[in-house]
């Protein structure tokens, strides 16, 4: 019997780190050992691969190098603008804008914000789970100081119209924070065109190391500390530096802008071509989110009505195939993706939905197998769904 | 997380589809909250003849059920009653904590089709 195949499909969660990219970092795990705060030549020859690293990133996303900040990850670069922004500038208001469909590192971050005299206004989304410009400038008073929004979504993939809002938000004094954790490494992102004041990234989603992202901080905008420390990244977020997940993702932002183009466009002919073929080949499925442009390139986010995604995605599972859910059961939660109910999928189909995000090691290959096994899946699965059985009817 | 037996029963569940000649249906859950447990039986001369189950829902609700059509075959009516969740969860060799509400989905679907078999009875 040959080996099973086995398919990642879940790049939207994490990357493999690039084998020429653990190269660079190798080094500063054991042969450059000193701490890069340190004033003696060990020290300084940590310092130095810092420095090029921060540079590597802002060139990555058009910015100064003294506007990056090395943070733990997305989720820590998210609580810090978010609480750093609104606490710096609460003298002039307490009300915050941002949307449904966020990630729960903003939407944690902004609850715990309410607890504290904060006000936040969540917008909704339209069908695509796209949030509209005009809602955002409908939404901004006198007392609102920031607007965060996520660059492209993680469930869905879809692309919000960061440029756009920062615009208005700028005529009207306003701040503008966005979560570009999904973006980065999958479709341009320059600070600059986009007009945004913060922005935040992790490394492992573009095949850098887990542990380490950044924040960018245009130069000017007042943020509070995050970390009380011995002054590092000038004295906004003290803790050591940890020199070779800092030069790993200097080396995967660098790596991952160069060949953007060149991956986006294989990435999206993958997606491109299974989501043709599961729409095509399979009954009762939906595709959520939009097509296109204003979709992420590695993202397909598929309902298969009367079948619950916990069920499927552990028989792909079973099959060597790793994807996501949407569904309640696999996260432990009761209700289903805030994502998509937002966006209008009913609770029953959201429950039943799988996001597939293709990488740039995938091959054609693994889209055949992954076709012909959810085939399989959904087959053996509806063959005992009493919605299924039920369909059209009204028994259930 | 879930044990070899969730996982057995998962990829090869015992007894499932609609059951032809079923002369009494449990269903509990909805599909708002991602579970649904049908259960088919087949009652004769006071013994579950046969059983067998629809489910939507997950890999734990699905080996629940599952399970339970086994536990219950060939049993008196009163003893497929007397089969509680913690006797599904034990059959399971143990349940995520979260997923502990798809064996009471199973002892409810069981109660539930029990309960229509005495209706038609009276019925007739």
């Amino acid at each position: 019997m040959s080996e099973q195949r086995k398919v990642y499909l879940d790049h939207a969660a994490s990357t493999a780190l690039d084998p020429e990219v653990l190269q660079k970092m190798l080094p500063y795990f054991s042969v450059v050992s000193g701490n890069a705060s340190s004033q003696h030549a060990w020290g300084r020859e940590a310092m130095a691969a810092v420095d090029e690293a921060r540079e590597r990133v802002a060139k990555g996303l058009n910015a100064s190098p003294n506007e990056i900040y090395f943070t733990s990850g997305g989720t820590e670069s998210d609580n810090w603008a978010i609480r750093g922004i609104a606490e710096a500038h609460a003298e002039k208001g307490k009300h915050i804008i941002t949307s449904a469909v966020e990630h729960h590192a903003v939407l944690h971050t902004l609850k715990a914000l309410e607890q504290n005299g904060f006000e936040v206004t969540y917008l909704p989304v339209d069908r695509l789970g796209r949030v509209s410009v005009d809602d955002v400038v409908s939404a901004i008073r006198k007392d609102t100081t920031l607007i965060t929004v996520m660059l492209a979504n993680n469930e869905v993939g879809t692309i919000q119209p960061i440029r756009e809002i920062a615009r208005e938000a700028k005529k009207r004094g306003v701040f503008v924070h966005t979560d570009a954790v999904q973006a980065v490494g999958a479709i341009p992102v320059d600070v600059k065109e986009l007009g945004v004041d913060a922005l935040s990234l992790s490394a492992h989603k573009f095949y850098g190391p887990k542990g380490i992202g950044a924040l960018f901080v245009r130069n000017g905008l007042k943020i509070g500390r995050f970390l009380n420390g011995g002054g590092q990244e000038r004295t906004m977020r003290g803790g050591t530096y940890n020199t070779p997940a800092i030069v790993g993702l200097g080396y995967a932002i660098e790596k991952a802008v160069r060949d953007l183009q060149k991956n986006a466009e294989y990435v999206s002919a993958l997606r491109d071509e299974f989501v043709k073929r599961v729409l095509s080949e399979i009954e009762y499925v939906d595709l959520n989110g939009d097509v296109g442009e204003g979709r992420l390139p590695s993202n397909a986010n598929i309902g298969f009505r009367y079948l619950e995604g916990e069920s499927i995605l552990f028989t792909l599972d079973l099959n060597g195939i790793a994807v996501s859910s949407g569904s309640a059961c696999s996260s432990g939660s009761l209700d289903p993706s805030h994502v998509l109910l937002a966006m209008g999928v009913p609770a029953e189909r959201a429950h039943g939905t799988i996001r597939f995000s293709f990488g740039k090691e995938n091959t054609f290959e693994d889209v055949d197998y992954v076709v012909e096994t959810l085939k399989q899946t959904v087959k053996k699965l509806r063959a005992f769904s009493p919605l299924f059985s039920a369909r059209g009817g009204s028994n259930v | 997380m879930y044990s070899e037996t969730v996982m057995e029963h998962f990829k090869d569940p015992h007894n499932a589809g609609r059951l032809e000649g079923a002369n009494a249906v449990g269903l509990v859950g909805n599909a708002a909250c991602g579970d649904i447990l049908k259960i088919y039986l087949r009652i004769e001369n006071n013994v579950v003849e046969d059983v067998s189950f629809e489910t939507f829902g997950c890999a734990a609700a699905i080996a629940s059920s599952s399970v339970v059509t086994d536990m219950i075959k060939g049993k008196t009516v009163e003893e497929a009653l007397a089969v509680k969740n913690a006797d599904v969860v034990a059959a399971l060799g143990g349940l995520p904590a979260q997923k502990i509400h798809c064996s009471v989905l199973a002892e409810e679907a069981i109660k539930n089709a029990i309960d229509d078999y005495n209706k038609r009875r009276g019925e007739q």
